[in-house]
C-alpha cells in the first residue's frame, strides 16, 4: 500500500526554493488539489514574477508565464477562451497586491471564475528582500532597514479583507502552512477554491501565510513560529466571504474554526 | 459583394470579426472608440467574446492569455493607451504568439491630443516595448484598407508566430467610405500545436514563456526570431507604386498622408514635376528594396509625415544616403494640406531650398545630397 507519493501533477522537475521556504508546501497542496479533483489535463496555470516564477516547470498541467502583477488578466483571457478549462493563478504578494493590484481587483469584481492561489510571505523574496505591500508595520527588509515605517511606507494590505468587500467574488479566505493542523486545513481550502470553479461558481482565492526564512534572516523553524506570533496576528486566518454558503444555509463560519475578525 | 458606407474604425471592427476574431479586449480611447463599441455590439451575438477591461494593460494581458490558447485576439486602442500596452506587447512577442494591436494614433507626446497623427511610427517599427523584436505593421490609407490590412495581420500574425500592428490615424478611423468587406471566414483556426489547451494528459505540459535565464538559450532564441523577421521581410513587403516609372523625385508617404501626396502629386505633373509615390502598405517590414531602386533615377526623396519626422530614417537608410530626402511634415494633430505638399515638391524639383517645415529642418537636403552625388 502507498501511504505517500508525489502528486501526479507535480513534474520530477527540482524545485529551486530555498531551504525552509513554504512554496513546496503550497505547490504540492495544489497539486493535491489537481490530483483529487481529476483536473490535471484540463487545467492551465498561470505563473507569476517573483519566487515562484518558475512553477511553469513544476506543475505538470500546461502552463503560462505571465508579466508581474498581470497573472489574472492573462487567466482572463484563457478562461474567455476556453471556459470548459480550469484556470488558476499562482501568486506572490508584490506581484498581487502591489505592482497587480488593479488586475486582482477587477478579475475579483467581475467574478472571473478563476482561482487564485496568494502567497502572502511579507517580503520580495526573488529580488533580495524588500519591503512587501504586506510587509507588517516595523518589519525589517533591505528597502525598510529602519523598519516598515508607516508614516512614510503606509500600512499593510490586507488583502482578503480588501477584496471580501467587493460584492463580486465567489469565495475569499485566508490560510497558513506553518504547522500540521494550519497545512491540513490550507488543502481543504485551496480544494474548495478549485471546486468552487468546476461547479462554475466564480471567482476564489486563498491567501496562504508563507515563510520567508531567507529573507526574513530566520532559521526554518523560528520563521513557521514567527507565523503565529507575527504574521497571523495581522492577518487573521479564515473564510472571509462564501457566497453560496451565506446565500444558501447563512453559515459563513469560518472552516478552519477561527473566528474572522470583523 | 456589394459596398457598404462604414467608418474606418467600425471597418476594422468588422473585418476582425470576418478573419475569424472572437475575443477583443479594450479600454475607452479617443479617437478609436466605435471600434470598441463596435464590437460591444457583435460579439455577444455571435458567441464572441467583448470585455472592457481595467486598464490597457490588463486589455493587452488578457490578449496574451487568449493568444496562448492560440485563438485568434486583438486589441486596439489610441497612443497614449498604445504606449500602456508595451509591456504586454514585448512578452507577447517574447512567447512568440500571434495577436492584433490596432492603434489608432493621435498626437503626442504625453495625452498630446486628440487630432490625427502619425508620430508612434518609431514605437510601432522599431520594437516599442523592451528587448528585441518586431512587430508586422501595416497601415491604412482608406476605410477599404483598414478592412482589408486588418484581415491580413492576423493571417501574417498566425503564419509567422508574430503579433501584428494596424497602425491607423485618427483621420481613417473617423472617416466613412464605401467599403467592400470580405465574406466571413470559417471561425478559426489554424493547427497551433503550441497552444494551452490542457494536456488532457495525451502530451507533455506546453509552456507559454518569455523567460530564459541561461543567456546562451535566450540569444538563440532571439537569433531564431530573427531568422523569422528575415523571411518576412523577404516574403511580406507590401507597398503601392504611384506614378512611378518616370519618376524623377519620389514622395514616400503612408496612410493619410499618402492620400495627402496623391492629390499633390497630380498638381505637380501638372507642372510638369515628374514625380511619383511611394507609399509603404508595410512599415515593418518596410519596402527597402523599392526605394533603393527608385534611388536608381530619381535625384530626390521627400517624406511626407504627420510627425516631426520619422519615417524619413528608414527612408534614408533604404537609399543609403544617396539622394537627398527632405521632409514635409505637420505634427500635434495637424494635416499638411495639399498644397504644402505641392510646394515641397516644388522646392524638391528647385533643388533651391530644402522644403517645407515646422521646424526648419532644411540641412536634411544638403546634409544627406552633399555627401552622396
Amino acid at each position: 500500500m502507498i501511504v505517500f507519493e508525489k502528486p501526479k501533477s507535480l513534474t520530477d522537475a527540482e524545485l529551486h526554493y530555498c531551504p525552509g521556504c513554504t512554496h513546496g508546501i503550497i505547490h504540492r497542496l495544489v497539486a493535491e488539489a489537481i490530483d483529487s479533483l481529476g483536473i490535471e489535463g484540463n487545467t492551465i496555470g498561470v505563473a507569476p514574477v517573483g519566487c515562484a516564477v518558475m512553477a511553469y516547470n513544476y506543475f505538470a498541467c500546461d502552463m503560462v508565464e505571465a508579466a508581474h502583477g498581470r497573472a489574472p488578466a492573462m487567466a482572463t483571457g484563457i478562461k474567455r477562451s476556453l471556459p470548459d478549462r480550469i484556470v488558476f493563478t499562482y501568486q506572490g504578494d508584490g506581484d498581487l497586491a502591489s505592482i497587480g493590484m488593479a488586475e486582482t481587483v477587477h478579475a475579483a469584481t467581475r467574478n472571473e471564475n478563476i482561482t487564485v492561489i496568494f502567497v502572502n510571505n511579507a517580503i520580495y523574496g526573488m529580488t533580495g528582500g524588500q519591503m512587501a505591500p504586506t510587509s507588517l508595520p516595523g518589519q525589517v527588509t533591505q528597502t525598510s532597514p529602519y523598519g516598515r515605517d508607516v508614516l512614510t511606507a503606509g500600512y499593510p494590505v490586507k488583502v482578503a479583507e480588501l477584496l471580501s468587500s467587493l460584492d463580486g467574488p465567489e469565495f475569499i479566505a485566508r490560510v497558513a502552512v506553518n504547522n500540521v493542523k494550519n497545512v491540513k486545513n490550507a488543502k481543504k481550502v485551496i480544494e474548495k477554491a478549485f471546486r468552487n470553479q468546476i461547479d462554475g461558481k466564480g471567482f476564489s482565492l486563498v491567501e496562504v501565510i508563507s515563510a520567508c526564512p531567507t529573507n526574513w534572516g530566520m532559521t526554518p523553524q523560528k520563521a513557521l513560529d514567527w507565523i503565529d506570533e507575527k504574521m497571523i496576528p495581522y492577518y487573521p486566518l479564515g473564510v472571509y466571504k462564501d457566497k453560496s454558503a451565506s446565500a444558501g444555509a447563512g453559515s459563513a463560519r469560518p472552516q478552519n474554526g477561527q473566528e474572522v475578525q470583523p | 459583394m456589394a459596398k457598404v458606407l462604414m467608418k474606418g474604425n467600425e471597418a476594422i471592427a468588422e473585418a476582425a470579426i470576418r478573419a475569424g476574431c472572437r475575443h477583443y479586449f479594450g479600454y475607452p480611447i479617443t479617437p478609436q472608440t466605435e471600434l470598441a463599441a463596435y464590437m460591444a455590439k457583435r460579439m455577444p451575438k455571435i458567441g464572441g467574446v467583448f470585455l472592457q477591461a481595467e486598464s490597457e494593460i490588463a486589455a493587452i494581458n488578457m490578449v496574451y492569455g487568449v493568444a496562448a490558447t492560440g485563438r485568434r485576439v486583438m486589441t486596439s486602442s489610441s497612443s497614449p493607451g498604445v504606449s500602456l500596452k508595451q509591456e504586454g506587447i514585448s512578452y507577447i512577442a517574447g512567447s512568440d504568439l500571434p495577436a492584433l494591436i490596432v492603434n489608432v494614433q493621435r498626437g503626442g507626446p504625453g495625452l498630446g491630443g486628440i487630432q490625427p497623427s502619425q508620430s508612434d511610427y518609431f514605437q510601432a517599427t522599431k520594437g516599442g516595448g523592451h528587448g528585441d523584436y518586431h512587430l508586422i505593421v501595416v497601415a491604412p490609407s482608406s476605410v477599404q484598407e483598414m478592412a482589408d490590412l486588418t484581415a491580413l495581420a492576423f493571417d501574417l500574425s498566425d503564419k509567422y508566430r508574430v503579433p501584428s500592428m494596424l497602425l491607423a490615424d485618427g483621420t481613417i478611423g473617423q472617416m466613412m467610405e464605401p467599403v467592400e468587406l470580405p465574406e466571413p471566414e470559417a471561425p478559426e483556426f489554424t493547427e497551433k500545436p503550441w497552444a494551452v489547451t490542457g494536456t488532457r494528459l495525451q502530451r507533455p505540459h506546453h509552456i507559454v514563456n518569455s523567460l530564459y535565464l541561461v543567456p546562451e538559450e535566450l540569444e538563440k532564441k532571439n537569433f531564431e526570431r530573427f531568422e523569422t523577421y528575415r523571411q518576412i521581410e523577404q516574403a511580406e513587403v507590401r507597398y503601392e507604386a504611384f506614378r512611378m516609372e518616370d519618376a524623377e523625385y519620389c514622395v514616400v508617404a503612408f496612410g493619410i498622408a499618402a492620400r495627402v501626396a496623391k492629390n499633390a502629386i497630380a498638381a505637380a505633373r501638372k507642372e510638369g514635376i515628374k514625380v511619383g509615390l511611394i507609399r509603404p502598405i508595410t512599415l515593418w517590414p518596410f519596402p527597402k528594396k523599392a526605394l533603393a531602386e527608385a534611388a536608381a533615377h530619381c535625384k530626390a526623396f521627400l517624406s511626407v509625415e504627420l510627425s516631426m519626422g520619422q519615417m524619413i530614417e528608414d527612408v534614408k537608410l533604404s537609399i543609403d544616403c544617396r539622394r537627398p530626402v527632405s521632409l514635409c511634415n505637420r505634427a500635434g494633430g495637424m494635416i499638411p494640406s495639399p498644397d504644402e505638399v505641392l510646394d515641397s515638391i516644388r522646392s524638391l524639383s528647385r533643388r533651391d531650398k530644402p522644403c517645407l517645415s515646422a521646424d526648419g529642418q532644411g540641412p536634411s537636403l544638403q546634409q544627406t545630397g552633399g555627401a552622396a552625388q
